[in-house]
């Protein structure tokens, strides 16, 4: 188990930047009224989807649930095809048909993302039981928070992909809150999560979800446990959302989360803690940091302006692909 | 003529056929190799290809329902069997928000080509949860292909072409049919997913019926055929996505309209087609339509009660003469009739 290199570490850095800078640029469009769906934003969460994408290529598999955002764009998923899909263009990764909370891009190896607590947990572990019951190995990453772990499903899925040591890396991203439900009223005192794994001898780990490092560390042990064919994972990181469940908006007015809870995470923020860990460590200059930041907003709206010149979906097009030919 | 086979021996046929010339089709289900075998429809397909190809699972029918679904997204073709329908609501997420939907809310991306074979439960006191046929739920739900084959030649044709079909198709099956004998050719043969079919013609009444109560419609009409009574009986094979040309054509030649339907009366199947046919032949319509369904009941178990439960031939039989302006036969039904197994020799499982 390796720790990061200074290169891979301002790779990391940048392409959780680059999500970050996305995520903010789209809540700022938010308000214009033209995005019109759901959207649940990754803003605070980007480490997770960066440190465990860092070791899975094109050709892994990765799904996700409503909050995708970071999973599909780490995961190599197109900007402009997920704006449009935003903008409900039909240049859009869905071509309209889905928004926000149903991102694809198989050829990026987003398999599919939908907004059903725990309904692509089983999906994912399909993906990797076809390839198993044809003699082969095909790892698949499934993101999914704290409440899916509450669903039936969640279990059910565990087991399968246990019962057949299936390569599958079951990742937490634990934010506490189930919309504006806290964990202490869901779950027992003193649940960990990741020792849901035990029962079914599956790896399990815990890590910090708002360190790159750490995520890198234990996503790559992971990763090469479910690789090597000893069985499936189940890894928890630890993290915060900034703004409310759905939408761009900070919701602290409504103060279901004590004020000294938010800012202590806010203190401990992904990006800020890895550019100074950067900066400290001479890896990078505040003048690189600048410039990348310049190099990805001209990238964000170059996106902007391909989705927002894309045209509407023609009329037609509502009857197609009720059905596969 | 083509040899005789029961309905159970045409099911395990068509997804032998099936295995046989694609590796990618499997079978997944709770004891689909078991010795049992799923009432005999999957019988000997664990010895002929393995626990690679017959895959028992479980009891986690929303999860490996869901798995199901992944193994389609990942090229394969599973045929997933719930032995009796009512566990398939254990998945009702998996069929109906996702199988159902992938294609068309990922902008055509993604296809699911998974059937899920369902039993409808009935006699021997199988009761409320083992014996609903929520057919009119499924055939509600746009994206999901619903079949329900009543003879053994449809069985194997259109369990042919489900497994070979790029969508999530769900075959109704009903347990009384599994003992059911009819002419079915050797290999392979599909019977395309488009239509309804005129099983007998007629001139003077329409029924439009599917499954078991399709065999039923049949019974009826070769009682009415003795008094001069000619029926034109429709089995509708597959309910979504419905076309009724067949049944607005039959209708307009008829003039008379019985919809049978094994579902519950309130907003079932038969509604559907009494809807379609009022839309579309209502001046052609000497009468107003029958509906011939279960009561908005749940399926009481003591046979004294599910003897009046079910409709039967007798009742579409009546509903027949009735339209045609000729009085009704009585029937004799006792509450310890052996009403609840479909012929003596039926001893179970169920």
């Amino acid at each position: 188990m390796t720790s990061l290199t200074p290169e891979n570490s301002k790779d990391l850095f940048r392409k959780a930047l680059r999500v970050r800078l996305i995520e903010q640029k789209i809540m700022d469009l938010y308000e214009e009224h033209e995005m019109r769906c759901p959207t649940h934003f990754s803003i605070g969460q980007e480490a997770i989807a960066v440190g465990v994408c860092a070791h899975l290529s094109k050709e892994d598999v990765v799904t996700s649930a409503h909050r995708s955002h970071a999973h599909y764009l780490s995961k190599g998923g197109s900007l402009k095809a997920m704006l449009s899909e935003l903008y409900g263009k039909e240049t859009g990764c869905a071509s309209g048909k889905g928004g926000s909370m149903h991102l694809i891009d198989r050829e990026a190896g987003f398999l599919g993302a939908v907004p059903i607590v725990g309904s692509t947990i089983p999906i994912g572990v399909g993906v990797s039981f076809a390839a198993h019951l044809q003699g082969e190995s095909k790892l698949t990453t499934i993101f999914f928070g704290d409440a899916a772990t509450e669903t039936g499903v969640f279990y059910e899925s565990l087991n399968f992909a246990a019962l057949h040591k299936l390569p599958v890396v079951m990742v937490c991203e634990n934010n506490f809150y189930s919309v504006m439900t806290p964990l202490q009223d869901r779950r027992p005192e003193n649940f960990e999560i990741y020792k849901i794994a035990q029962p079914f001898g599956v790896f399990c780990a815990q890590g910090d979800g708002n360190n790159i490092d750490d995520v890198f560390q234990i996503s790559q042990r992971a990763i090469e446990h479910a690789r090597s064919g000893k069985g499936p994972a189940l890894i928890e990181f630890k993290t915060y959302r900034y703004v409310e469940h759905c939408g761009p908006f900070p919701d602290d007015h409504l103060a279901y989360r004590p004020e000294n809870e938010v800012n202590e995470w806010k203190n401990k923020d992904p990006i800020e803690l890895h550019k100074n860990h950067l900066l400290s460590k001479e890896i990078i200059t505040e003048d690189e940091f600048l410039e990348w930041t310049r190099i990805i907003h001209d990238e964000i709206e170059d996106a902007v302006m391909y989705a927002k010149s894309s045209s509407f979906p023609h009329r037609h097009t509502l009857e197609q692909d009720l059905f596969a030919a | 003529m083509a040899r005789v086979i029961k309905y159970v021996e045409a099911l395990n046929e068509a997804q032998d056929l099936c295995m046989a010339r694609d590796p990618k089709v499997f079978l997944f289900g709770l004891g689909v190799s078991d010795p049992a075998a799923i009432f005999g429809s999957t019988k000997n397909l664990y010895q002929k290809y393995g626990p690679k190809r017959v895959v028992d699972m479980p009891v986690s029918e929303n999860a490996m329902t869901g798995v199901a679904l992944g193994a389609a997204l990942a090229g394969m073709r599973p045929v997933m069997t719930h032995i009796r329908l009512e566990f398939a609501l254990l998945a009702i997420d998996q069929i109906v928000n996702q199988a159902a939907k992938w294609h068309y809310m990922f902008g055509g991306q993604a296809s699911v080509p998974m059937v899920i074979r369902l039993i409808v439960g009935r006699g021997w006191g199988q009761g409320a949860q083992h014996s609903q046929s929520l057919h009119s739920w499924f055939a509600h739900i746009p994206g999901l292909k619903v079949i329900m084959p009543s003879t053994p030649y449809d069985a194997k044709g259109l369990l042919i072409s489900a497994i070979e079909d790029n969508n999530p198709v769900l075959c109704i099956e009903h347990r009384w049919l599994y003992n059911l004998t009819g002419e079915v050719p050797e290999g392979i043969y599909k019977i395309p997913l488009t239509e309804p079919h005129v099983i007998q013609k007629g001139t003077d009444v329409t029924i439009v019926a599917s499954s078991y109560s399709t065999i039923e419609a049949l019974e009826a009409a070769s009682d009415l055929e003795k008094e001069g009574i000619s029926c034109e009986v429709i089995d509708l094979r597959l309910l979504n996505p419905l076309n009724d040309t067949k049944i607005i054509e039959s209708v307009k030649k008829t003039g008379n309209l019985i919809a049978v339907d094994m579902g519950w009366r309130s907003g079932g199947f038969a509604a559907e087609i009494v809807a379609r046919v009022v839309e579309k032949a209502h001046t052609a319509l000497k009468n107003p339509p029958v509906r011939i369904t279960l009561p908005d009941l749940p399926t009481p178990t003591s046979r004294a009660l599910s003897n009046y439960y079910y409709p039967l031939p007798h009742d579409i039989a009546n509903a027949a003469r009735s339209l045609l302006g000729k009085s009704p036969r009585l029937s004799h039904i006792t509450p310890d009739a052996f009403l609840d197994i479909p012929h003596l020799n039926f001893t179970g499982p169920f």
